[in-house]
C-alpha cells in the first residue's frame, strides 16, 4: 500500500524540533489542544509532518468482552490465563524469554513453563506461587477483544476477586478436578451472582491428573447444577481443560472424545453475555463537577449511565426535586442535539436551580428513589467486624455522604447459601443490612441501574474501602418524606430546629439528649438564683428564661453550629474531593 | 533519578494527587495499580494492601501527607494511544518515529548518542541506525528500536506485527523478576 506520506520525503530532526516549538508554548498558556498542522505557521509547505497525511484510523468495532477467572486456591486460574495468552500468540518474544528464565527460578511445575508467572506479577506472589492482587490482561483474537481480570483464589484476598467481578461481564469459574466443589468456589460463585454476572463458563481443570475421566467431569457437573438454583445464572457452560498441558482451551483436545462442546476460546469468542443497559432507561446522570468556568456559564458535567438526553427535555434533579429544562448538551467536540449512556457530557439548565456534586439529573418522567435509608447486600472486606450501628462513610455513583447501619438483617451462610440471623460480619463475609444516610441519597436497585445501584463503604478513621455493595430496595417511608422536605417548611418547625441545632434535626436521641442537657443547665441557673440569695419568684423565671434563649444566642454567636457541622459531615474534603 | 526529583516535587508542592500515564499493560506490576493509587507520605507503593476499586467506585480520601497517583488510562492498550492518537490527531514528538540517528550498542539495547553526557566504553562506537522509540524514559536507559516506520500509519502497522513487548527497549525493567515493582515501591511512577 502506497500511501501519500510514503511518496514525500521524510522530515529531519530539525524541522521536527522547530515545528513543536509553538506547540510548547500554546502549553504553557493552557490554549487547550494543540493547533492543527493545517494552521501550523512554521509550514511551509514543503515540510512534512508523520501525521498530516495519515488517514483516521478506526479500527472495526470488534466487540469487547470483560472477562475474570475466579475459584479456590491454585485451581489454576492464572495457569489458564497465561496458557490462554500463550495459544492465541498475545505473549511477547522477550517476555517468553523472561517466563523461561523465571519459570526455573519460581517455577511450580518443574521442567515446564509455570504458565501462572505471566500474570503473577508482584514479587510476594511470584515467591508464594499464589495471586494476591487482581491482574489485568489484553488480548484479542481476530474476533474479539478481551480484557480479562485473573482474580486470587485465597480467601483472605477475596476483595479483590470482588473487584474484578464488578468490572466483569462473564465469569470463568475453576473447579480442580481432584478436589470439587470447595467452599471458596462457591463464595465465588456467589459473589459473582451478587455483583450482577449472568454467564459463567464452569472449567473444570487439571482433567490431566484424573485421566481425562468423563465420569468425574460429570460428577462435577451435577454438583455445581445443584447449586446453580441459588444463583441465578441464565446461561451456564462446562468444560473439561487442563491449563497446564492446553487440552480444550484453544483447540480440542483428542484425550477427551467425549466431549463434544466448545474449547474454551471458542466459548469466549462467541457468547453474548447478558447486557445490563436495558435500553429504555429514562435518562440519569450523576453530576460528578459543576462547571463553571465564568459567570455566563453553569453546567453540570458527568457520564450518563442510563437512557438519553435531548435539548429541551423537562429534567428534575435529585434529590432536591428542582424542575428545569434542559438548554443545552455539550460533548467532547461542542454542543450537540443530544447524548446517552455511556457519553460524558456537560448540561445546561434553562433555570437556576440548585445542583451540586453527587446530585442527579433524571428525566422528569421517571424520578428515581430519594431516600435516606435502603437494603442491601454488601461484602464486608475489612479486618474488624462489622457490626450494628457502625459508622461510615457511603459512596454512591458520584454521592458521598456519612451513613450508619442501622440494622444487619442476615448472613449468608457459604454452604448452604441460606441467610441467616447474624450479630457480626467477620472479614469477607457477606450480608444483608440496613444503612441509613446521613443525607437523602439517589439510589436505584442494582437490577435497574449498576451506576446508581452499587456502593461502597468507607471507614471514616482509616479511610480504607471496607465494604462493596448492592443496593436492593429503596426506603419507601423515607422516600414520601424526603420529597416533603424539599418545600419550605412551616415557621414553627424552623424556630424549633434552630433552637436545637442541625445536628439535631431528624434524630430522636440527639434531640432528647439536648433537651435533657438543657434542662440540667437551667436547674443550675436556678440553683445560681437561690446561692446569691434572688427574689424565690425570680429563680424560676430565670430558669425558664435561660432554657429558652440560651441556644439562640448560641446560633447568633455561631458557636452551636461551625463544630457540630465540621464533625458530622467527614466526607468534606477542602480539596482534591475527587472524581 | 527521575523518582527523586518527582518525591522532591511533590514533597516541596504537597500535590494530592500526580497524574501518570501508566497503563496495566506495560509491565506485570504495573498491571496490579489502581486507577486511584495511595501512597505513603513517604511516597511509598503497599502492593499488597491496596484499597480495592470496585465498579467505578474510586476511594479519594486520603490523610495529611499522603497522596495519590493517578492512572487515568490504566485499562489502555499500546494500540489504543497510537489509535487515538491517529483518530485525535496529537502531535507526538519526533523520537517516536524513525530516523537516522546515532546509536551505541550497549548491553543489548540501542542507546541514542547525540550528545557529550553519553561516555562511551572501550570497545563502543557510534553507528548510525534507523531507528525509532516505542518507549521513551530515563536518559540514557531507553533504548531505541530498529524501524522504518516514519509515520502514524507505519508505526501502527508495526506495533500490530510486532513480536516484543513495549518496555521492551527500558534497561530499568530488566534488572530482576520484580524490578518495576521495586522502584515504584520506593517512588517510581
Ligand atoms: N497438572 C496440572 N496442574 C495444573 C493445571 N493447572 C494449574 N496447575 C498447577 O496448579 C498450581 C496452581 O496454579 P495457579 O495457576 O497458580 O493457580 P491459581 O488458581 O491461579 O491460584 P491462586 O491464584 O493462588 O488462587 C500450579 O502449580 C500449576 O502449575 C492443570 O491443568 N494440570
Ligand atoms: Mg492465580
Amino acid at each position: 500500500m502506497t500511501s501519500p506520506t510514503q511518496a514525500r520525503r521524510l522530515p529531519d530532526e530539525a524541522d521536527l524540533a522547530q515545528r513543536s516549538a509553538p506547540a510548547a508554548l500554546e502549553d504553557e498558556t493552557f490554549a487547550g489542544p494543540a493547533p492543527d498542522t493545517g494552521a501550523d505557521p512554521v509550514s511551509d509547505g514543503a515540510v512534512v509532518d508523520p501525521q498530516g497525511a495519515m488517514q483516521p484510523l478506526v479500527s472495526p468495532a470488534a466487540s469487547l468482552l470483560r472477562f475474570i477467572t475466579c475459584g479456590s486456591v491454585d485451581d489454576g486460574k492464572s495457569t489458564l490465563i497465561g496458557r490462554l495468552l500463550f495459544e492465541t500468540n498475545s505473549v511477547f518474544d522477550d517476555q517468553m524469554d523472561a517466563l523461561k528464565r523465571d519459570s526455573k527460578k519460581f517455577g511450580t511445575t518443574g521442567e515446564d513453563l509455570d504458565f501462572a508467572l505471566l500474570v503473577d506479577g508482584l514479587s510476594a506472589e511470584r515467591e508464594q506461587g499464589i495471586t494476591i492482587d487482581v491482574a489485568y490482561r489484553y488480548f484479542s483474537t481476530g474476533n474479539r477483544a478481551f480484557i480479562i481480570a485473573d482474580t486470587p483464589g485465597h480467601e483472605q484476598y477475596t476483595r479483590n476477586m470482588a473487584t474484578g467481578a464488578s468490572q466483569a461481564e462473564l465469569a470463568v469459574i475453576l473447579v480442580d478436578a481432584r478436589k470439587g466443589i470447595l467452599p471458596q468456589t462457591r463464595r465465588h460463585s456467589f459473589i459473582t451472582s451478587l455483583v450482577g454476572i449472568k454467564s459463567v463458563i464452569v472449567a473444570i481443570n487439571k482433567m490431566d491428573l484424573v485421566d481425562y475421566s468423563q465420569e468425574r467431569f460429570e460428577e462435577i457437573k451435577r454438583g455445581y447444577e445443584a447449586i446453580l438454583p441459588a444463583l441465578g445464572f441464565t446461561d451456564v457452560t462446562f468444560i473439561p481443560v487442563s491449563a497446564k498441558a492446553g487440552d480444550n482451551i484453544v483447540t480440542h483436545s483428542p484425550k477427551t472424545p467425549w466431549y463434544r462442546g466448545e474449547t474454551l476460546l471458542e466459548r469466549l469468542e462467541t457468547v453474548e453475555p447478558e447486557t445490563f443497559d436495558a435500553g429504555a432507561e429514562p435518562f440519569r446522570l450523576p453530576v460528578q463537577w459543576v462547571n463553571r468556568p465564568n459567570l455566563d456559564f453553569r453546567g453540570f458535567s458527568g457520564s450518563i449511565v442510563g437512557g438519553k438526553v435531548t435539548k429541551g427535555d423537562a429534567i428534575v434533579a435529585l434529590p432536591s426535586g428542582g424542575r428545569s429544562r434542559v438548554k443545552g448538551v455539550h460533548g467532547p467536540d461542542g454542543e450537540v442535539d443530544s447524548a446517552e449512556a455511556g457519553e460524558a457530557v456537560t448540561v445546561t439548565l434553562a433555570d437556576e436551580i440548585d445542583v451540586s456534586r453527587g446530585d442527579v439529573l433524571v428525566s422528569e418522567a421517571a424520578a428515581a428513589g430519594v431516600s435516606r435509608s435502603f437494603s442491601g447486600d454488601l461484602l464486608w472486606m475489612a479486618n474488624r467486624p462489622l457490626i450494628q450501628g457502625g459508622r461510615l462513610i457511603l459512596k454512591i455513583a458520584s454521592a458521598q455522604t456519612p451513613a450508619t447501619l442501622t440494622t444487619l438483617d442476615a448472613a449468608i451462610d457459604i454452604h448452604s447459601y441460606e441467610a441467616k440471623p447474624a450479630d457480626a460480619l467477620s472479614m469477607n463475609e457477606i450480608g444483608r443490612v440496613t444503612l441509613t444516610a446521613e443525607r437523602p441519597v439517589v439510589a436505584l436497585p442494582y437490577g435497574e441501574n449498576r451506576d446508581l445501584g452499587a456502593f461502597i463503604l468507607i471507614d471514616p478513621v482509616s479511610n480504607e474501602t471496607v465494604a462493596l455493595g448492592v443496593v436492593r430496595s429503596i426506603g419507601e417511608a423515607e422516600a414520601a418524606k424526603t420529597e416533603g422536605s424539599a418545600e419550605p417548611r412551616t415557621g414553627l418547625a424552623r424556630v424549633a430546629d434552630l433552637w436545637l441545632g442541625e445536628a439535631a434535626r431528624g434524630d430522636e436521641k440527639h434531640r432528647q439528649a439536648k433537651i435533657r442537657a438543657r434542662i440540667a443547665g437551667s436547674v443550675l441557673v436556678g440553683l445560681l438564683a437561690l446561692i446569691f440569695q434572688m427574689p424565690l419568684l425570680l429563680v424560676p423565671v430565670l430558669a425558664i428564661l435561660d432554657f429558652v434563649l440560651r441556644p439562640f444566642l448560641a446560633v447568633a454567636f455561631g458557636a452551636d453550629r461551625l463544630p457540630e457541622e465540621k464533625r458530622l459531615d467527614p466526607t468534606v474534603v477542602d480539596s482534591g474531593g475527587g472524581i | 533519578m527521575k523518582t527523586e526529583a518527582l518525591k522532591q516535587a511533590l514533597d516541596k508542592y504537597k500535590f494530592d494527587m500526580a497524574f501518570g500515564g501508566a497503563r496495566r499493560d506495560e509491565e506485570k506490576s504495573r498491571a496490579k495499580e489502581r486507577v486511584f493509587s495511595l501512597r505513603t507520605p513517604e511516597h511509598r507503593w503497599d502492593a499488597k494492601n491496596q484499597r480495592p476499586e470496585p465498579w467505578r467506585l474510586f476511594n479519594t480520601r486520603k490523610k495529611k501527607g499522603e497522596s495519590f497517583r493517578v492512572f487515568p488510562l490504566s485499562n489502555w492498550t499500546e494500540q489504543d494511544v497510537w489509535d487515538y492518537i491517529a483518530i485525535e490527531n496529537i502531535p507526538v514528538v519526533p523520537l517516536y518515529f524513525a530516523a537516522p540517528r546515532p546509536i551505541v550498542k550497549r548491553d543489548g539495547a540501542l542507546i541514542m548518542k547525540d550528545d557529550e553526557r553519553m561516555e562511551l566504553k572501550p570497545g563502543e562506537s557510534v553507528e548510525t541506525m534507523m531507528v525509532r522509540f516505542r518507549t521513551l524514559g530515563c536518559y540514557p536507559l531507553t533504548g531505541a528500536v530498529e524501524s522504518s516506520a516514519a509515520n502514524l500509519d507505519d508505526v501502527i502497522a508495526e506495533m500490530r506485527g510486532s513480536r516484543v513487548s513495549e518496555r521492551q527497549g527500558r534497561v530499568i525493567d530488566q534488572d530482576s523478576g520484580a524490578s518495576m515493582e521495586e522502584k515504584k515501591q520506593e517512588g517510581y511512577f
